[in-house]
Parts: C-alpha cells; structure tokens; sequence
C-alpha cells in the first residue's frame, strides 16, 4: 500500500481495479488546515485523464504491473501474436489494445510489453524502427508542381509521407513517437 | 542553491526585518529548536530528534515569554515539519514571529504593511556589491502603497466558491475549495488580508465578542501564497485547555497516542491578557520579493543540493 505522502509524478496506483499513472501532481495545505495532495492521473488501460485531490489519511493500492520482453510472431486477424523470450510462453495482444504500435511491428520484433493482472496492457516499442516501403510512386524528375514529400506504404500496410527519391523496396528508418520518416536506411 | 548575489539579497532581508523590529523597540529572542512538549495541532505532524520534538512554531516559548513581562517581542528562526514538501513547502523553513501585548489583529495588520513597505523601499535602494537583476524584481507586480484588500472569509467564499463557507465546513471540504477556487483570486495586485476564520480553523485564537463562531484571525497572501498568519490570541486558559483537549482526541483518532497536554504553557497564559502574535514564512517572502517561482529556490541549501552527483 502507498500513503498520501508516496504520491508523485510517475507513481502507478490502482483505482477501482483500474491502473492509473500520476501525470502531474501538486502538495498544498492552508494555514492551519489539512494537507492536501492534488493528482492528475492517466487511466493506464483507457488513457482517460481525471483529477483527485487527497488527503493525508487516504491510501492506495499498487497496481500490480509487470514488464516483460517478447518477440512479435505473426498477426492473425484483429490478434496479434507475441513469445515471451525468457519462458517462451505464446500469448496474443488484439489490435486495439496494441493502437498505433501495430503501425510498426514486424515478424521476430522483440518489445517490452506491460501486463497487469496479468493482462497485456501496453506495449513499447524501439524508438526507431526500419521498414521497407512496399508501394511508392515513381518520382517524375523535374516535377515541380507538387510538394516535396510523397506518400508510401511500408510493409506494415503503415502509411507516411517521405521526401520523393525514397523508392519501392527502399528500407527507411520511422521515429516511432510521432510516426515521422527519419532517413533512408543503406543496407 | 542561492548564487551570489541571491545570498546577497537574502542576507540583506534578514538585517531589514532586524532593523525593523529593533526601531519599534521589539526584543530579539532565541527560544529552544528542541521541546519536550508542543502545541497540540492535529494538522502538523512534528519530526523528532534524540527523543524531543523540532518546534513546528516558535509560538509556545513565544507566548510563554509575553506572559512572563516581555510586551513586544520578535523571533527568526528555523521551523520543521515533518512531509511538508511541496512547491511552498519545505519540512525545514525559516519562520519571523512577532507578538505584541495590548494588541489585536488588526494592529498585526498595519504591521504587515509597514513592514513590507519597508523592506522593499530598502532593498531596492541598499547598495549590494553585486544585486544581478534582484533589484528591479522586488514584488513589481504588486502595489504595496496602495491600501491592501481586507476580505472576510466568508465573504471570499460568496466571491468565488461554488459552495458557501457554511455548506463547506458542513461538508469537510473548506480546506480543498479555499486552494482550489479562493487562494488564486488573493493578492492580485495588492495583497489581500483574508481575514475572520471559523472557530474550528483556529485553536490558539481569540473569538469576537459579538460573533463567537467567528475567530480574530487573518492570512496574509500576495500572488495567490499564503505568506502569514495572525491573531488575537486566545488567554482564556480554561478555554483553550477545552480547544487542546478537543485537538488532542482528532490526533488520536489518527493514531498519534501519548500527545501532552502543554500544562506549563496554560499555566502561564493565566498572566496573559490582551496580545496578538503573527508567524511570516520568510522563504515564501524572499521567494515572492526575488519573484522565484518555487520556494526551493529561494532557500541557501535545498534538499537536493546534497543529493548524489
């Protein structure tokens, strides 16, 4: 159990069976007046935002969360297929939950996946990943009509604007934080 | 940790509030950091040292002081309270107490006034060897001439909270309104004097006589902080040994046992009639004057500056 007084930003703790992260977090107490912890936590599983305020006798639950390395297999569907490499146990994590991590996942990725209660929850991947563009229009040299980014698939079936000498086949590196092209990788 | 020129400054505040005192004929005293006994008050937990208690106030030996003769009387000194760690916060923090015999409240008021009127026309003009940009900061954003608001607590609650002042206290939730929807709107400009608490928010302090569910208390803010807190004080001992008791039990119900009554403390204030005593957080003010956005700057050592490299 934590009290009032472990409260701070980036501590995890359970709300009515749900996991919460404090985002921001402010200690006051009025003159002569009780001290008052003030939290702004994320729903770890919704990524609802809510704002409590607490009191010194208040406690809360940890919330049981454990992080565990495992290797993408393959997708089937809406269900994505994972190994843990320390036990080899075989589990799926649906498309949902995954959002937009599932831009970026290909066959034998190892991540760090966030359970509670067991449950997968999370996951997070490489800051950069490489992918190799499967559709790409030609660049028509001299075409200056246009902007000077183009759209291509990568083999995800991710879409993202990259500068136009990127071609079919290319590899390219993707910032998984904001989904942005970085550089064409050489191989 | 302060630079140069913030210890500069910070020194320089220290002799202004001296030299205040001293020219109104105020005496200086040093009272024990370590007691055996505090002030029952159920919303400060002290931290301990060596089996004594650190003072979360210099205000018992203060009172004790003012009974035994004493008619004016200041003291700077550190205070400790124990899991008060915050933007405003710090468990060790440096408190200025005054008290005055024959007085109430609102002469603590004019204090307050003359003396922050005083440290700012004097800072801006001591000659520092090396100010930085200090002096041209100073509280520029609040006009200190001018005359200071005087808002009652029930008053501020009709201004700007959702909930009058009596369905709060009903409710146990003064405390989060006043932070919440209150302290932001005091001393926007001019400071504020938050002024005539509820009885039961101020257990050392003297009723009206025409209003007794209505305490002689104010709180001082500027910017929206809470920079002092003053009252008439209570010398009916019997009452406030009734208050103590009344305390005593709430800090039992948390499971604080073995709480003393102070006898000593109630003894002497049989000899005390009339007085009034205020305590300033003199970080928060230098925090204030040198326009710091958080008390951790405002102090010469902040926990961290001893944490590992």
């Amino acid at each position: 159990m934590y009290t009032a007084s472990d409260l701070r930003k980036g501590l995890k703790v359970q709300i009515d069976g749900n996991p919460y992260v404090i985002i921001d977090f402010s200690f006051s107490k009025p003159g002569k007046g009780q001290a008052l912890y003030r939290c702004k936590m994320r729903n770890m599983i919704s990524g609802n935002q809510l704002v409590q305020t607490y009191r010194s006798n208040d406690k809360f639950e940890k919330a049981s969360l454990a992080e565990r390395k495992m290797q993408f297999l393959y997708s089937q569907g809406e269900e994505y297929h994972f190994m843990d490499t320390e036990n080899y146990e075989q589990l799926f994590i649906t498309r949902e939950q995954l959002g937009d991590n599932v831009n970026y996942l290909v066959d034998n990725m190892e991540l760090d996946v966030l359970f509670f209660d067991d449950k997968p929850i999370d996951a997070s991947l490489p800051i950069f990943v490489n992918l190799t563009v499967t559709r790409a229009d030609p660049w028509a040299k001299g075409d200056t009509s246009g902007t000077d980014t183009k759209p291509v698939t990568v083999e995800t079936g991710y879409q993202l604007n990259v500068p136009p000498f990127v071609d079919e086949g290319d590899k390219i590196q993707i910032d998984t934080r904001t989904g942005q092209y970085v550089t064409r990788v050489k191989e | 940790m302060l630079d140069l020129p913030g210890l500069q400054m910070r020194a320089t505040l220290l002799r202004l509030i001296r030299s205040f005192f001293y020219e109104r004929h105020f005496l200086e005293v040093d009272t024990p950091l370590r007691q055996p006994v505090l002030i029952p008050e159920s919303t400060i937990v002290p931290l301990t040292a060596a089996g004594q208690y650190l003072q979360t106030s210099p205000e018992l030996c203060m009172k004790r002081l003012l009974a035994r003769g004493c008619s004016k009387l200041f003291q700077i000194c550190p205070c400790f309270r124990k899991e008060e760690v915050g933007r405003l916060h710090l468990e060790e923090f440096t408190m200025l107490e005054w008290y005055r015999t024959g007085a109430d409240y609102l002469t603590l008021m004019s204090d307050c006034e003359a003396l922050l009127r005083f440290i700012v026309a004097n800072m801006k003009s001591v000659d520092l060897p090396d100010p930085g940009n200090y002096q041209k900061k100073l509280l520029s954003k609040t006009d200190i001439e001018s005359e200071w608001q005087r808002l009652s607590v029930a008053e501020a609650f009709g201004l700007f909270s959702p909930v009058p002042m009596a369905e709060a206290l009903a409710k146990g939730s003064f405390d989060e309104l006043l932070v919440e929807f209150i302290e932001p709107h005091l001393g926007v400009g001019v400071p504020t004097f938050l002024y005539d608490y509820p009885v039961e928010l101020a257990s050392l302090a003297k009723c009206r006589i025409e209003n007794p569910e209505v305490a002689e208390r104010f709180e001082l803010y500027i910017n929206g902080v809470e920079l002092a807190n003053g009252f008439s004080e209570l010398t009916d001992s019997t009452e406030q040994r009734r208050r103590f008791g009344h305390e005593i039990v709430i800090m039992e119900e948390c499971g604080r046992n073995g709480v003393e009554m102070p006898e000593r403390f109630l003894d002497d204030l049989q000899k005390l009639d009339l007085a009034a005593g205020i305590a300033l957080g003199v970080d928060r003010l230098f925090m204030l004057l040198m326009e710091y956005d958080s008390l951790s700057k405002s102090v010469t050592f902040h926990p961290c500056d001893f944490s590992a490299l």
